[in-house]
């Protein structure tokens, strides 16, 4: 296991005769942090769920060219998305802490490929809650129901059920968009220590967090990726104008 | 490998599952239509019974029962009507949320009451007001029985209308009962018909409601003091004769009675497409 | 000229407030008049007395109810162990695998099944299932089963517990899945979003995450389903069999509460207190149906609330 890049060729959606993304190539690298940046409605969660195959959920949805997980093709012929989905985790915009308990929340992927006994499970379950940094505030209620808890550590723990099928990359659809300011300060900086281990990709609408988690940047504007680099080169001075006006005027 | 699987077993177990109840109604209809179908035939429906129909050499038709469901079910819908339309009108524009929400809950609880306890509190009130079996007293019974449908088949629709048109009608000073009859009632009609209908639907095709208050004979009814057959005692009754040809009759009568139900339904559905598709707005 | 549109809105508002009260007011009425004409019985017989009686014997004054409750029981269980699992499935497959063009035509065809009329159940009943249980599945069972528990028999004519629990199943599952469906749609999709993530498949996803946020509500549209099969009166009267005992075997005939009041409203006025036992036969009944659907009903509110 470990991290790995991804590499995106060529690849286009349509929703019927709509065309959503248009030929996007980009090779996001491992152990950083990337930010899909962009007004809303441009296709940047699109492109994100394209990554995991969530895309193959929406009704109509056609996808060609190709991404690419280390040598892993996502779109290969005869792939089973489940395992696409397991070596790819997400975490969605609001957290949704599926209705059992918080420990069976962290189990429930474990369980589905039916790795290893008890004892290994809740080996998985602590570290996972533990690169999380949940384990503290809830390892003496583990038995509780995961609605409880507050959004904000409901968003750790859904973070917390995607690592623990231990995922080579993770993705994350603004995750803090239903976050409280301090809330929002600690799921960044786990996303900071998450990148040591994995390759993070991060849609956000919110540019102060991109410049303060991100290493890379692209800049999705209808449907095409406009502009990619690092995001010192992308935040200071940009190529395109387009992505200069973004900048401009969200800043 | 083994998890793909189960997917496809699980998906394969649920859709035999939709398939076999699918089977289930085929098999009924396909019975009923085969069997009906040798003895309905234009005597069946336009004739009486002969004297002695449940004996041996009995004849004549059901015409007796088609007549009285169609009176009874026909007044019983009128009669229901009549409490529904002002009652969801209440619901709409007085009630407060709290109150309309309890209503439409006894209604839901009132729509599960067995038909054979709506036949015992028909029962019971001809007892206290001394009304013999006949066709009032099965009208006042079905009309009961098809309250709740017909309520909330009509609050449906008239939840369903935008509170602007309310606040439009007001706004040029009308009062709430001018609002509720001259706007809400109006754009509810649709869904009144579709309620009207499936009430009906829920009249006619009922036995046990109307086997304590209705009574039965063999002969047409003239007044709403007389006995009334309906359609399904004609059949419940004829089964339950040692006769082939009385059996025949039941059949008959059943195939009637599916073909009237399926035209009310099919004639609801369609108007209530049609209403789905101004309601859209 | 204002004040009179003022009194006819006062007039209407009233008019309208009587006939909602009056539909409101209903189930409490029908509950306090059969309460009221099975009140002589209860004064002269415990309830409890009433309730575990074995024998029915109008003439002699004799009211136990026992084997009526017994074979409501039967028939409403036989009728659920059928008709549950089939219609969890079928609602499964309707709200998570049906495309819309498969909706559009099942749904229909389902309610179609809702409107078909109880005697003509009961009359397919007579002409399919009697005779099926009474000349194949009874002869096999005689042979195979006979040291089965529910399941053995010496003889049947095929009007049996059986062959009412089958009729019944199929009446009530329309009900039920409509009832279902919709609960499994009111889960939002953001769960089954959540599951698939992890990638879990479609069939692990219901089983483990929707039926389980989903699990107060379909509760409730089986309990729904359940108490239509007590109260369901003539096609299950049709091929029951109507044999007042306590059965021990599908195979046996049952004597259901509605059956028992169908079948004897004819002389219950000119035998004494046999009007009180029959109309307590109802009130029970009643009471067992409206307990059901009020939990259901509670239930059900709560459940689609808070899928919201």
């Amino acid at each position: 296991m470990g991290a790995r890049p991804i590499a995106i060729e060529q690849l286009n959606l349509w929703y019927g005769a709509l065309q959503t993304l248009k030929d996007v190539r980009v090779e996001i690298p491992a152990r950083r942090v990337t930010a899909i940046i962009g007004p809303s409605g441009c296709g940047k969660t699109t492109l994100l769920r394209c990554i995991n195959r969530m895309i193959d959920l929406v009704p109509g949805a056609r996808v060609t060219g190709s991404v690419r997980l280390g040598d892993f093709q996502v779109y290969g012929r005869g792939v089973d998305v489940t395992a696409v989905r397991k070596r790819v985790g997400l975490v969605m915009q609001k957290p949704i802490p599926l209705p059992m308990s918080i420990f069976d929340n962290v189990a429930f992927g474990p369980r589905l490929y039916g790795t290893g006994g008890r004892k290994q499970l809740r080996e998985t379950v602590e570290a996972s809650l533990r690169v999380a940094g949940l384990w503290d505030e809830v390892k003496d209620r583990l038995k509780e129901p995961a609605g409880r808890l507050s959004l904000g550590q409901q968003q750790r723990l859904c973070l917390a059920r995607g690592l623990a099928v231990e995922p080579e990359a993770l993705l994350f659809d603004e995750p803090t968009s239903a976050l409280d300011p301090i809330s929002t300060v600690k799921f960044e900086h786990e996303v900071l220590k998450l990148k040591e281990r994995y390759t993070c990709v991060i849609v956000t609408h919110n540019l102060q967090q991109a410049m303060r988690i991100a290493d890379h940047v692209l800049f999705v504007y209808l449907g095409e990726l406009v502009e990619h680099g690092t995001a010192h080169q992308v935040f200071t001075s940009p190529r395109e104008a387009a992505t200069a006006s973004y900048l401009g005027s969200g800043i | 490998m083994r998890r793909r699987l189960t997917e496809g077993v699980f998906h394969g177990i649920a859709l035999l599952a939709t398939l076999a109840l699918l089977a289930a109604l085929g098999l009924i209809l396909w019975t009923i239509a085969a069997q009906g179908a040798r003895a309905l035939n234009w005597t069946l429906i336009t004739q009486p019974p002969t004297s002695g129909s449940y004996t041996e050499e009995g004849g004549g038709g059901i015409a007796h029962a088609l007549i009285g469901s169609l009176y009874l079910a026909g007044g019983a819908t009128l009669l229901a009507l009549l409490i529904s339309v002002p009652a969801a009108l209440y619901l709409r524009v007085y009630a407060s949320s709290w109150f309309a929400g309890a209503v439409r809950l006894l209604m839901d609880v009132l729509w599960g009451v067995p038909s054979i306890v709506f036949g015992a509190f028909g029962f019971t009130l001809m007892l206290l007001v001394g009304l013999r079996a006949s066709l009032l007293a099965g009208i006042i019974t079905v009309a009961l029985f098809e309250l709740p449908i017909m309520i909330r088949a009509i609050d449906e629709v008239m939840t369903m209308a935008p509170r602007e048109l309310e606040e439009a009608a007001y706004s040029v000073g009308a009062t709430r009962a001018e609002t509720a009859v001259r706007v809400i009632m109006k754009q509810a009609l649709p869904g009144i018909v579709t309620g009207v209908l499936l009430a009906f639907g829920r009249g006619i095709g009922d036995a046990a409601s109307v086997m304590f208050t209705a009574g039965f004979t063999d002969h047409i009814p003239t007044g709403v003091m007389d006995k009334a057959a309906t359609l399904p005692l004609a059949i419940f009754f004829q089964l339950g004769t040692p006769f082939a040809h009385a059996h025949e009759r039941a059949y008959g009568a059943a195939l009637l009675l599916v073909i009237l139900v399926l035209m009310t339904s099919v004639v609801a559905r369609v108007i209530s497409a049609r209403l789905g598709r101004y309601s859209v707005q | 000229m204002l004040q009179r549109r003022h009194i006819h809105d006062y007039i209407a508002r009233h008019a309208m407030l009587a006939a909602t009260l009056f539909a409101g007011g209903l189930v409490i009425a029908i509950a306090v008049a059969l309460y009221l004409r099975a009140h002589p019985l209860l004064a002269s017989q415990s309830l409890a007395a009433l309730l575990r009686g074995h024998t029915w014997a109008p003439s002699r004054g004799e009211f136990g109810f026992l084997p009526f409750i017994a074979g409501t029981l039967w028939v409403t269980a036989v009728a659920a162990a059928l008709a549950v699992p089939v219609c969890l499935l079928a609602a499964v497959y309707l709200a998570e695998y049906a495309g819309p063009r498969v909706r559009a035509v099942v749904k229909p065809l389902i309610d179609v099944l809702a409107g078909i009329p109880s005697v003509v159940y009961g009359v397919w009943g007579l002409l399919v299932v009697v005779p099926y249980i009474a000349e194949t599945l009874g002869p096999y069972a005689q042979r195979h089963w006979a040291h089965l528990p529910l399941l053995h028999t010496d003889y049947t004519t095929g009007f049996s517990i059986l062959a009412g629990g089958v009729v019944l199943a199929i009446m009530i599952s329309p009900a039920i899945i409509a009832i279902a469906d919709e609960v499994l749609r009111a889960v939002p999709r953001e769960y089954r979003e959540a599951a698939q993530a992890l990638g879990a498949t479609r069939a692990e996803t219901i089983t483990r995450v929707v039926a389980r946020k989903a699990l107060p509500g379909l509760a409730a549209a089986v309990v729904l389903g359940l108490s239509r099969a007590l109260g369901e009166t003539m096609a299950v009267l049709m091929v029951v069999g109507n044999w007042p005992h306590v059965p021990t075997s599908i195979f046996d005939g049952a004597y259901p509460l509605p059956a028992l009041i169908a079948n004897n409203y004819g002389e219950m006025m000119s035998i004494p207190l046999y009007d009180a036992a029959l109309l307590g036969a109802a009130f029970l009944l009643l009471v067992l149906v409206l307990a059901f659907n009020l939990l259901a009903r509670v239930v059900l509110v709560r459940a689609t609330r808070e899928a919201v």
